[in-house]
């Protein structure tokens, strides 16, 4: 049971996000900016990263949730998600994306953690500043968003088809609808 | 933040209205949760700066900031907030950490839903902006004294009005 009193209607983060709508907005705005908007990762390849990272953090909600994303945008690949929670190194993914998922591991665990030939290894593989930056910045941000969702103890469904399909919803229109879907629960007096 | 306007814009709102927004925490209160926990990431840059800006706030008290960062359950603050810095202490560590007992001791001092909420969000930041700052190897200065006026700025006009100024000139400036 969740830690405080949120709405029963919705799980993981969407509950914490109808409770506080203050905080809601600049979160889902950065993972917009971060995981949906162009870039030249593509958002298969930030899926994977903040699947990944949410995997090492053991968040179930989150690693659930992204995964299925990442698999969709991997037309439903869901094998390889699998592979690169497991073992990364070993997956069917390019090098590039193994050195930044080297470095989106070593930030999971602290950000002084990464180190010089880290980063120079991505490089060495055709990381941009900006992938690099963008990176870290993803595995920074799923250490804050996995640590919210577990430290209030949400609730999470069990059922991978209904991940599946809010999945393809999100894969489709980005991270800022769930603002207004809040704003009408809220409204309707089943938010916080 | 400086190389990358699009992600510092809602950094640094989330900065502004968990530590300086409406709440029935102080910004005091605010500031020591996320200087502890950035001392518990080991963050020199962010311990500093936010560690300044809760001294403002306690009128220049930086030995109780220092307390609280070596051991907040025997620093003189309230027990509620030592109950929420405990909270923040095991998120800091990991979400599943929190147990529902913390919470109770929590509640039993008079914290709220939004408190708590608030508390592990802050704490949840603080490990994004530690690592950040850190991951990207980004530079910070070792003399306490040069983030204290930086910190009494943040202080005075927030995160979102400072940061715009400061971004020309060091990078994490919000964290």
């Amino acid at each position: 049971m969740p830690y405080i009193r949120v709405s029963e209607k919705l799980p993981g983060i969407r509950s914490l996000f109808a409770f506080r709508p203050e905080t809601a907005t600049p979160m889902s705005e950065l993972a917009e900016v971060l995981l949906h908007q162009p870039g030249t990762l593509s958002p298969a390849d930030r899926e994977l990263i903040a699947t990944y990272v949410s995997s090492e953090n053991d968040c179930y909600y989150c690693q659930t949730a992204h995964g299925a994303i990442a698999a969709h945008h991997l037309g439903g690949n869901e094998a390889l998600v699998i592979d690169v929670k497991r073992d990364f190194e070993h997956a069917a993914i390019s090098d590039k994306l193994k050195a930044l998922l080297a470095i989106a591991g070593k930030v999971q665990r602290g950000g002084k953690n990464v180190q010089p030939e880290d980063v120079e290894r991505a490089r060495r593989e055709g990381a941009t500043d900006l992938e690099i930056h963008d990176t870290v910045l993803i595995a920074a941000a799923f250490c804050m968003f996995n640590r919210y969702v577990d430290g209030l103890a949400t609730w999470a469904p069990t059922d991978l088809d209904g991940f599946r399909e809010r999945a393809a919803k999100v894969a489709r229109d980005g991270y800022l609808g769930v603002l207004g879907y809040i704003a009408e629960a809220r409204a309707s007096g089943n938010g916080s | 933040m400086a190389f990358r306007p699009e992600t510092a814009k809602p950094l640094n709102e989330l900065a502004e209205i968990l530590l300086r927004g409406p709440g029935a925490l102080s910004p005091g209160e605010r500031e020591l949760i996320a200087t502890y926990v950035s001392s518990e990431n080991d963050c020199l840059f962010c311990q500093s700066i936010h560690g300044a800006v809760a001294a403002y706030y306690l009128d220049g008290n930086d030995q109780l900031v220092l307390d609280v960062k070596q051991s907040a359950e025997h620093a003189a603050v309230s027990d509620k907030l030592k109950a929420l810095l405990a909270i923040a202490g095991k998120v800091q560590r990991g979400g599943k950490n929190v147990r529902p007992e913390d919470i109770e001791r929590a509640r039993r001092e008079g914290a709220t839903d939004r408190e708590i909420h608030d508390t592990v969000l802050i704490a949840a930041a603080f490990c994004m902006y530690n690592r950040y700052v850190d991951g990207l190897a980004t530079c910070a200065p070792d003399e306490p004294n040069a983030y204290r006026d930086p910190g009494a700025r943040l202080a005075r006009e927030g995160y979102i009005e400072s940061t715009r100024e400061l971004a020309g000139t060091s990078s994490g400036a919000a964290s």
